[in-house]
């Protein structure tokens, strides 16, 4: 579904030039889940941010759907099949458009029919309801944004999905409805995920393999099975998984 | 536990809205000894807003209500803002939750620790400069000199965070409050700055009021737990007894965590009861 070989993404021109990411590689089955970890600066948003189109600075190559991608732009053949929620929703939605105009203008780009139909499925899919087709972002709580935000994505009716921290910003309570919305939304399109977060915990829940990254580079690559184990091949991962357990008092003499 | 240092009853505060008045505090009690109290809860629990009312920052026309509010004895609810900047970073100090907005971006770090230092300590400027250096060390700030010359945004996030606790203990406060201190930070920083606040609290014998969305790490860094919802404190107990809670809201917060090492295929979801908001 989605292949990455060596890829390499900066930002700025030389002499000023900053790599973000250093030859990542790796590739994702369709109808898998893969996740990228690891602390900020790794460059594991930066990845999905040039798969998606939103930076020009990179070589490698990445390949959709048996497609090679361009450097510098993204046709509307790539839009239908890879769509990406963001991490906050209290940026990513405009806040003087209602769900009704955020879905519409979506659903008019892809080129759809039936746009009124389509817009009522997709509330019922992200399990929103037709009550909320006219409200504004304003009147929505984080999860309800975030729910809009994914309803964003579908309606084209894609294959991939690129999912960037989409519930770091909300209660826990909140994040385990969003976090089941999305597997059964993966189940109910057959969907594929390519999802960051820096909670290992929620990419374990989430995915089935995931990379994990340190100042721009994969330093490896492992089952979340593994990382559920406490088994990391390098000592960068045992060290993350150890930090994620939470607190622990430092031996005092 | 010693005599209190805080002691609080019945706080609430009050905002007047368009549809009526709304209280974002609806009473709680609590007292704080020389211990690491957390305060847990979701967003809008009010939890935020009880750090905020005792240390007299809850702006007009908000207001902050108790039927006690003590340090050491003495009543600090709505003190004249006079009296109660002496309070404010003098006894009782604040860490907020993101050094990138709580540091002043055109001052460097070391005027800014000295600026706040001899507000309360009214000391000559070399020997603020003196102790500005000494407490960039005690947060374990390598090359200190360097550090006081530097602005914040040459900092980065862990660091940022060390100086803003350096900053709120230079006039050695009796409280802390530390609202979500690292939720900003990646987790080998958060454990750093968890064991200097740590450090700090047990060797001055400060009280810490340690507000956080994090059960689990509440539940391993405090001695005691307040969980809050809908501005009530609907459970209080003792830390690590914290995965043996009693009420629904608590035992649901802490079953929609997934986890690495119980994996389930659905996460339950927490269902809200109106009768959480009573008492």
């Amino acid at each position: 579904m989605l292949s990455v070989a060596d890829l390499t993404v900066w930002f700025g021109q030389e002499p000023d030039r900053v790599t973000a990411v250093h030859g990542a590689t790796f590739d994702l089955a369709q109808g898998e889940s893969f996740g990228l970890v690891g602390e900020s600066g790794s460059g594991k948003s930066t990845i999905l941010r040039a798969i998606a189109g939103l930076i020009p600075g990179w070589s490698g190559r990445i390949t959709v759907d048996g497609r090679d991608q361009r450097a510098d732009r993204r046709d509307r053949a790539f839009f239908r099949t890879v769509q990406m929620v963001f991490q906050d929703p209290y940026a990513s939605l405009h806040p003087r458009h209602s769900v009704d105009a955020v879905l519409a203008e979506t659903l008019r780009l892809q080129g759809m029919d039936r746009i009124d139909q389509r817009i009522v499925k997709l509330l019922d899919d992200v399990g929103l309801g037709r009550g909320f087709r006219f409200r504004y972002p304003h009147q929505l709580s984080g999860g309800q944004r975030q729910r809009v935000a994914i309803a964003r994505a579908l309606a084209a009716e894609p294959r991939l999905l690129l999912l960037d921290e989409p519930t770091s910003a909300l209660d826990v309570s909140v994040q385990a409805e969003i976090l089941n919305l999305l597997a059964d939304l993966r189940d109910e399109h057959g969907l594929t995920y390519l999802m960051v977060s820096h909670d290992l915990s929620v990419i374990a829940h989430m995915c089935d393999r995931l990379a994990v990254m340190q100042r721009g580079r994969i330093v490896e690559i492992l089952p979340a099975a593994n990382l559920r184990a406490g088994q990391g091949a390098q000592p960068y991962t045992t060290h993350l998984i150890e930090a994620s357990a939470g607190y622990r008092p430092e031996a005092r003499p | 536990m010693t005599e209190p240092l805080l002691s609080v009853r019945d706080l609430r505060v009050t905002f007047p809205t368009r549809q009526g008045e709304f209280q974002a505090v609806r009473g709680i009690d609590f007292d704080l000894g020389r211990e690491r109290l957390g305060v847990v809860g979701e967003s809008g629990s009010g939890k935020s807003m009880t750090g905020r009312a005792i240390l007299g920052l809850v702006r007009p026309p908000g207001r902050v209500e108790a039927a006690r509010m003590e340090l050491e004895g003495q009543s600090i609810l709505n003190l004249p803002d006079r009296q109660m900047r002496a309070i404010r970073g003098g006894r009782i100090s604040m860490v907020m939750q993101d050094p990138k907005f709580s540091l002043n971006p055109v001052m460097t770090v070391g005027q800014q620790i000295i600026e706040a230092y001899r507000l309360h300590a009214r000391a000559p400027r070399a020997a603020a400069r003196d102790k500005a250096l000494q407490m960039l060390e005690a947060v374990q700030i390598r090359d200190p000199e360097r550090v006081m010359d530097s602005y914040p945004h040459q900092v980065s996030g862990g660091m940022g965070q060390r100086i803003m606790i350096a900053m709120m203990l230079a006039p050695d406060p009796q409280i802390l409050i530390a609202d979500e201190p690292t939720s900003a930070l990646d987790v080998s920083v958060r454990t750093e700055v968890l064991h200097i606040m740590d450090r700090l609290v047990r060797d001055r014998g400060m009280g810490l009021i340690f507000i956080s969305h994090d059960l689990n790490l509440v539940a391993q860094f405090c001695d005691r737990v307040l969980i809050m919802y809908a501005g009530r404190v609907v459970e209080t107990l003792p830390a690590r007894d914290l995965h043996r809670a009693q009420h629904p809201y608590t035992r649901g917060l802490l079953n929609s965590l997934p986890r690495l090492d119980a994996p389930v295929a659905r996460l339950p979801v927490l269902e809200r009861q109106d009768s959480w908001k009573e008492n």
